[in-house]
């Protein structure tokens, strides 16, 4: 067991599935000899040469239609796109081409790529480098979507991602590359679709995804301490699919939920899911449900405002107090 | 804006050069008779209310579709437009899956869940037809750097119409392709119009694919699209680049589309006499007299001409009698399980 950074986690990943399978292939921006503008393919390169780890030009199109050709024709690819916000610029390949070709073509054809993004807030980059996008891509059928908050989340699902025969959208959290968690050694593997209980309560549950997790655990954390409160945090993990079972479960056992979500409030997943305990658990409920997002505007640059857009560990709290006070 | 004058420049045809051989002659013959055949049948149809939604002809420009396919080896790979279904044809995929796809029927090539701008046949090497712009340009891409990574012969093809490119995707592509050496062939059907508006009104160059062509460090390729010799022969040089090594190519072929965009379509922006003047280089006629020329008798020709009929009317009434999709294929598919659950 060592200790390792979720940017570690993420070279770790891709090697691993690289030297397991050799049509395991990587292309995007600055990735190869560069080692990525993240430093999160650092020695890729090196390791597994010009041939598997490509850098492409600034083209999100062709980088992502790339990916769908080689993975329709048998290559299983790792597509990277630097930020997440740049999705827009290849939309098309994400909404129209990658989820809809097997419909389409009634299960002819195949599309078992996966794409990596710097996703998410908090670096002080504005609005058009900041934004979390799961929303954008959770709802189009065909697609998978799974944002990891810990190192060994990284490794096990970006392993299961590779290895799903789906497109999968592999949303790492900018903010969170310089934690560290402890990994075991040896090949991790874990699976799409699990959400984890990564601190068992009894008075209310909170979902949360990416960098929300470790904030609604020290939320939690110091609502034992400082008013009593024991809150359930559920890391959600993968939007698509879902693992509503533990879920409900878990608003089964606390009665009580709340989401917390890192973008703008309209149309996010925690509405999907407030609505899904609405329709199946209504009455384990023993209060409404609440949703703790950003507020409907781009995100700001300055630190100062970036920071109050943002869910903070004290808002959460607030916000559960509160309601369960009520 | 390409006009007829400009084929004046295009290499001529097959002269009397008989390196293509009658058997393949006589193939690429019948393929761009079916594909006129099929395609005026599934206009009849429209007509008749048992072709849906919208469709896209490609009647007029038969030879390309044919001349690239014929120069194909099996394992090539095919991606198309929209107006996909001359490319689909020339691929062997047989005239009553793609009528009955649309007429939406369960005897389809995808049993009425793709429709006519999505042909898909993967066993014919037909990748796919994609009805967003340009898209599929860097997706040929991929398939030909899967070929590159292991060692694969195959070439990826890729046909799009003069449309495209003023789409970001196919700059993208071509950069890509030629700073990779990609085996694939980009190939430009330049009809002369974008959807309802002549291709040179748009555009800042006069030939919109090959103009271009050396912003990638290609070769700019013009040639006659109405030739299917031309065709063939621009097709094989092309592939065996691709083949050896040396990387993509794009090629323009100028033809003219007889009908409109689509089926809403009556095309009654083009100036009068214009179609008159492409129907007098109709690539179906122009080959009959090829044959003729290289001594192929009357009646192998009338052979040919009634059994393509009688295939495409026997298509006909096999989709006529075949049943709708059953409502259960509705959520097949959309993901790799089979199903389409979500969540869990």
């Amino acid at each position: 067991m060592a200790e390792i950074t979720y940017r570690d986690a993420v070279i770790r990943g891709i090697a691993q599935e690289m030297a397991r399978d050799n049509d395991v292939v990587f292309l995007g921006e600055d990735v190869a000899k560069a080692g990525g503008v993240f430093k999160a393919t650092v020695g890729l390169y090196e390791q597994f040469g010009p041939l598997r780890v490509r850098d492409t030009p600034i083209s999100e199109q062709a980088i992502l239609g790339a990916a769908m050709g080689a993975a329709m024709t048998g290559l299983k690819p790792i597509a990277e796109i630097m930020f997440s916000d740049f999705f827009a610029v290849c939309f098309d390949y994400i909404a129209n081409e990658f989820p809809k070709s097997r419909y389409m073509s009634n299960g002819q054809t195949k599309c078992p790529l996966v794409v990596r993004t710097g996703n998410g807030a908090g670096s002080r980059f504005g609005a058009q480098h900041s934004q979390s996008v799961e929303n954008w891509c959770m709802m189009i059928p065909g697609l998978k979507v799974v944002a990891p908050s810990s190192p060994i989340d990284v490794i096990g699902l970006l392993a299961a991602a590779v290895r799903d025969p789906d497109p999968v959208i592999f949303l790492e959290h900018k903010s969170l590359y310089p934690t560290k968690g402890e990994v075991p050694d040896g090949e991790i593997v874990d699976r799409l679709g699990t959400a984890k209980i990564v601190r068992p309560g009894r008075d209310a549950t909170i979902l949360a995804l990416a960098l929300m997790v470790p904030r609604a655990v020290e939320a939690a954390n110091r609502l034992q301490s400082e008013h009593g409160i024991d809150c359930e945090v559920v890391d959600v993990r993968s939007l698509v699919p879902l693992d509503t079972q533990t879920i409900l479960g878990s608003v089964a056992k606390t009665h009580r939920l709340f989401t917390v979500e890192e973008n703008p409030r309209l149309c996010g997943w925690g509405a999907e899911i407030v609505s899904i305990v609405a329709d199946e658990a209504f009455y384990d409920l023993d209060g409404p449900p609440v949703r703790i997002t950003t507020p409907h505007i781009p995100l700001p640059a300055a630190d100062i405002l970036e920071d109050i857009v943002l869910p903070t560990p004290e808002r959460i709290m607030d916000t559960v107090r509160r309601s369960l006070q009520s | 804006m390409a006009t007829a004058q400009d084929r004046a420049s295009v290499p001529p045809g097959a002269g009397l050069n008989d390196d293509i051989g009658e058997d393949k002659r006589l193939a690429i013959y019948r393929s761009q008779l079916r594909i006129r055949e099929a395609e005026q049948r599934a206009y009849d149809l429209f007509l008749q209310n048992l072709v849906k939604g919208t469709s896209h002809l490609s009647l007029g420009q038969e030879a390309v579709a044919t001349g690239f396919a014929e120069a194909m080896q099996k394992g090539d790979l095919s991606f198309c437009t929209y107006r996909g279904h001359a490319h689909t044809l020339a691929r062997g995929v047989s005239v009553e899956k793609v009528l009955g796809e649309l007429m939406q029927r369960d005897n389809g090539l995808m049993r009425g869940k793709g429709g006519s701008m999505h042909l898909t046949s993967e066993e014919h090497g037909v990748m796919g037809s994609y009805a967003i712009i340009g898209a599929h340009l860097p997706i040929a891409c991929g398939a030909a750097w899967r070929a590159q990574y292991k060692g694969d012969k195959d070439v990826s093809v890729c046909f799009f119409g003069d449309g495209t490119t003023n789409i970001g995707a196919f700059h993208e592509a071509l950069n890509f392709a030629a700073v990779w050496k990609l085996p694939v062939v980009f190939v430009c059907e330049n009809n002369l119009y974008m959807e309802y508006t002549p291709i040179g009104d748009v555009t800042a160059v006069p030939h919109p694919a090959a103009d271009r062509a050396a912003s990638y460090g290609l070769e700019r390729i013009i040639i006659d699209g109405n030739d299917a010799d031309v065709v063939y022969r621009t097709a094989q040089k092309a592939y065996a680049n691709a083949r050896a090594g040396e990387g993509p190519s794009l090629i323009e072929a100028l033809t003219y589309r007889h009908s409109g965009h689509s089926r809403a379509d009556p095309a009654k922006y083009r100036p009068e006499g214009e179609l008159e003047k492409w129907k007098e280089r109709d690539p179906i006629k122009i080959y009959r007299e090829r044959l003729k020329q290289f001594g192929v008798g009357d009646k192998v020709i009338a052979d040919i001409d009634a059994s393509v009929r009688k295939e495409v009317d026997d298509a006909t009434e096999a989709c006529k009698a075949a049943p709708m999709p059953p409502l259960d294929i509705l959520t097949t598919d959309v993901y790799a399980d089979g199903g389409w659950a979500w969540r869990n």
